[in-house]
C-alpha cells in the first residue's frame, strides 16, 4: 500500500486515489491540423518510464482534486508532489540518469516503424496553462 | 393557506418516508452496548452540497449565510445547530437539523441559492444523497481502527474536526463530534452496508475482555 501525500489532505492510503497517466502531455494548439497519425500519438502514446515518472492523480475519496506527482517506477518511491499547472520540477535523480529505461527517454521521438514520417512528441506545443 | 396546506402535505410525505438504514433500528439497539460502545441513525438532516471558491464574492456571500467557511481539510465550521465541512478547497458540505429543510419550513435552501445568486458555483439539496450514524462510547474509535486507516488518536484528530475518507473500505465522512462522539456520513446506498459492518466491528466489545 502506496502513503499518497495530497497537497490538501495531507498522506492518505492508496486506495483513497485513482491514477491518471502521463502527466505533461499538452493538447495541441492546433487539434485540427493534425494528421490522423499525431492524432493517435497525442490521445495514446505514452511513455513507459522504468524510473522516474511524472504522472496524474486524484484523490478520489478526499478532496477530489487533481494533482501531479513524480513517482519512481521500480522503487514506488514518491519524489514530489506538485500543482496541476506547474512544470515539472527537478528531482534527485533525473529521468535520463536512470539506466533502464523500458522504452524511450522523455520527450524523445515517438516512432511507429516509419520514422520520417512521425511527428516528435515534443514538437507539439500547447498554449500556456494548457499543460496537465 | 395554500403554503400551509403545502407544508401540511409535506409532513404527511415525512411520516411515510423511510430512512437509508431504517431496517436496522432494531438491529443498532440490540447491538448497542450501553456505556462502552452505542450505534444509532441520525436520519433525514439537512445537508447542503456547495461549490464555490471562497475567495469570490459569491464565496463571501455564502459565507456570510453560513457565518464562515472552513479553510483547510479537517475543518469545520459549527454555527449554532448548523455546520459547515470542509470537503476540497471549493467544496462544502452544510449540516443542519431536519427543520432547516424547506419541506418542513425553512429557509437554508433558499438562503444559500440565493446568495450564490449568479455566482459560479452551485447549491444542490443532499439531504437524500447521504445518512447519518451516529457512534459513541470509550471503545467507538477501537471500533472505527478497524476499518479506516486515518490516525484517530486524539493528539492528531481533533474534536470538532471531520476528514472525508474510506471506512470498512467505502467512502465516508467522518466528523468527530465529540471526545468519544463520532458521526458518520456514508452515502444512501452503502448505508445498510456500514451499519452491519459497524455492528459487526463493535460485537466483541459485547464479552468480557479477555485478561
Ligand atoms: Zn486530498
Amino acid at each position: 500500500m502506496l502513503l499518497i501525500p495530497c497537497p490538501n489532505c495531507g498522506p492518505r492510503d492508496e486506495t483513497e486515489f485513482h491514477y491518471g497517466g502521463q502527466a505533461h502531455v499538452a493538447y495541441p494548439e492546433n487539434p485540427n491540423e493534425l494528421n490522423d497519425r499525431e492524432w493517435a500519438e497525442y490521445l495514446f502514446y505514452r511513455e513507459n518510464t522504468k524510473g522516474t515518472f511524472a504522472e496524474r492523480w486524484v484523490h478520489s475519496t478526499g478532496c477530489r482534486q487533481w494533482f501531479n506527482m513524480v513517482r519512481d517506477t521500480v522503487t514506488y518511491d514518491i519524489q514530489a508532489v506538485y500543482q496541476m499547472g506547474s512544470p515539472r520540477p527537478a528531482t534527485a535523480v533525473p529521468a535520463a540518469a536512470e539506466s533502464g529505461t523500458a522504452t524511450t527517454a522523455a520527450n524523445s521521438t515517438i516512432t511507429l516503424g516509419d520514422a520520417a514520417s512521425s511527428t516528435p512528441a515534443s514538437s507539439i506545443s500547447a498554449p500556456e496553462g494548457a499543460t496537465k | 393557506m395554500a403554503e400551509t396546506a403545502a407544508l401540511e402535505n409535506s409532513k404527511k410525505t415525512r411520516m411515510a418516508r423511510q430512512s437509508p438504514a431504517s431496517l436496522l433500528r432494531a438491529a443498532f439497539e440490540s447491538g448497542s452496548i450501553a456505556g462502552v460502545v452505542e450505534l444509532n441513525e441520525l436520519a433525514f438532516l439537512t445537508m447542503v452540497g456547495v461549490r464555490v471558491d471562497p475567495n469570490t464574492e459569491a464565496g463571501t456571500r455564502i459565507s456570510s449565510v453560513t457565518g464562515g467557511l472552513p479553510a483547510r481539510s479537517g475543518d469545520v465550521y459549527a454555527n449554532g445547530e448548523t455546520a459547515v465541512l470542509w470537503l476540497g478547497p471549493a467544496e462544502f458540505l452544510v449540516v443542519a437539523p431536519s427543520e432547516a429543510h424547506e419541506s418542513l419550513g425553512g429557509d437554508l435552501i433558499q438562503a444559500l441559492r440565493a446568495a450564490l445568486s449568479d455566482g459560479e458555483g452551485q447549491v444542490v439539496d443532499l439531504s437524500a444523497n447521504r445518512t447519518t450514524f451516529e457512534l459513541t462510547g470509550p471503545r467507538a474509535r477501537a471500533v472505527l481502527e478497524k476499518g479506516c486507516s486515518l490516525d484517530l488518536h486524539p493528539r492528531v484528530l481533533k474534536t470538532g474536526s471531520a476528514l472525508s475518507t474510506e471506512i470498512g473500505n467505502i467512502p465516508a465522512i467522518l466528523w468527530k463530534t465529540g471526545d468519544e462522539t463520532y458521526r458518520i456520513f456514508p452515502r444512501a446506498s452503502f448505508a445498510d452496508f456500514l451499519g452491519r459492518w459497524l455492528l459487526d466491528a463493535m460485537r466483541e466489545y459485547g464479552s468480557p475482555e479477555v485478561p
